[in-house]
């Protein structure tokens, strides 16, 4: 089902392969964007558009490393080896994901501890879909299909992103992405293809996550502050709504073949504009949500806190014996 | 964590290739930076062979100096085959 998206990573692929063989005489900032080839680290950058991808890209890290926790939840329960596997590789991809994207955020200067300080203490943000509950393995199934499905629509055009090592990054985490929207699919295929007790399981996760994955474009594009300017600087290549409307366009059709029901009662096909018309998130708890009054918050960084700090013992031992070791290879 | 060096991870996707930059990570030693780029780098096969090198051992040019640097090579056409004429019929040039 996301061939076309596959297929639109790579091409954006391979016009970076492109536009680097491009021999242009650009030079300055504002040269490279026109041309459409990519800032390196070390270029002469705005200070704007610096903290602009700084917080950007940690906030994306972050959302990857708080994403673990909803299906962590469930990797225990799993109802059979199979997907647990399958899970726990999803999750551990996950962990990968936010790895990539710290590394990208330090090429700007800004430390890894730092931004994680940053979570742990609330001044950074994550995606507000991640402060919602996994009540049934269907949560499973539609946090893949819905959640990962949205990331993955908002993620494509980030692999044309300016900056050189984002865009990178994001083109390998949009390969692996493909797995998790698939995963969680065919989870919720089966399941509405199982007993009533399933099907429903099946519809219940869909009725729930429906709204807050159409929430993870961010407010409509009259409300979105910093748009215009990231998509000057080439940061963002289509907006919030533009986005939202490719995700429900897609989704549809992916819902018909489950046999499940998209719960809107709003939701018919306008013949004018070629797309289909649908009811909006409410914009209001998405802002309550990110403000941290969401169901799970608390939670997750009180969660994200303490692993932190029991970790700290693994990370301490790690150095004494990195430092008795170099010690020792001096010595010798 | 904040006292982790970065490391530097060039991964050789297949026999006959050269290693390739991927990436970075922080980790105490060159061993550790070893084994956690094998998990975040080669999840799916991606390499047959990983080099971690410590990122204060980099020394790299400066993009101020892009031009000064890189500059002297740009007027030397002659060093491109195919600046030279060759005579009709001239064979294995
Ligand atoms: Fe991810
Ligand atoms: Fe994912």
């Amino acid at each position: 089902m996301d061939d076309a998206l596959l297929t639109q990573v790579e091409a954006a692929e391979s016009d970076l392969r492109t536009a680097a063989a491009a021999r242009l005489a650009a030079s300055t900032f504002d040269e490279v964007i026109a041309a459409d080839q990519k800032i390196e680290p070390r270029d002469a950058m705005p200070e704007a558009y610096r903290k602009t991808l700084i917080r950007q890209i940690a906030q994306h890290a972050h959302s990857e490393i708080i994403g673990m926790q909803p299906e962590g939840n469930w990797i225990s329960r799993a109802p059979s080896l199979k997907r647990k596997a399958i899970l726990l590789a999803k999750v551990q991809d996950e962990a990968g994901h936010g790895l990539y994207l710290y590394a990208a955020a330090e090429t700007l200067g800004v430390s890894r501890a730092d931004l994680v300080d940053a979570l742990l203490d609330g001044r950074q943000k994550y995606s507000s879909i991640f402060n919602y509950p996994t009540l049934t393995w269907a949560d499973v199934g539609a946090i893949g299909w819905l959640v990962d499905g949205a990331a993955i629509v908002n993620q494509v055009p980030l692999c044309r992103c300016s900056y050189g090592p984002y865009a990178r990054a994001m083109i390998r985490v949009c390969k692996e992405e493909s797995f998790h929207q698939r995963q969680g699919y065919e989870i919720l295929h089966t399941l509405a293809h199982g007993t009533e007790a399933q099907h429903a399981m099946a519809q219940d996760a869909l009725d729930r996550w429906w709204y807050p994955s159409l929430a993870m474009f961010g407010p409509p594009d009259a409300d979105s502050t910093h748009s215009e300017r990231s998509m000057a600087w080439k940061i963002k290549r289509f907006s919030n709504d533009e986005l939202r409307q490719r995700f429900v366009d897609m989704c549809v059709g992916q819902a018909e073949i489950l046999g499940l029901r998209i719960p809107d009662d709003g939701l018919r096909w306008n013949e004018q504009r070629g797309a289909y018309d649908f009811t909006a998130p409410d914009y209001a708890e998405l802002m309550r949500v990110i403000k941290g009054d969401g169901p799970c918050n608390r939670q997750r960084i009180e969660h994200r806190r303490r692993a932190h700090a029991e970790g700290a013992w693994v990370r301490e031992a790690a150095e004494a014996y990195a430092r008795k070791h170099a010690t020792a290879t001096v010595a010798a | 964590m904040s006292g982790w060096p970065l490391w530097e991870v060039f991964v050789r996707p297949r026999r006959g290739l050269a290693h390739g930059h991927v990436g970075s990570l922080h980790a105490p030693d060159a061993e550790m930076a070893l084994r956690n780029a094998r998990d975040v780098y080669t999840r799916r096969q991606e390499g047959v062979s990983i080099w971690v090198v410590s990122a204060a051992a980099i020394t790299a040019s400066s993009p101020d100096e892009k031009d000064a640097f890189f500059d002297p090579a740009a007027d030397k056409v002659y060093r491109h085959p195919t600046f030279y004429d060759v005579p009709e019929g001239a064979k294995h040039l």
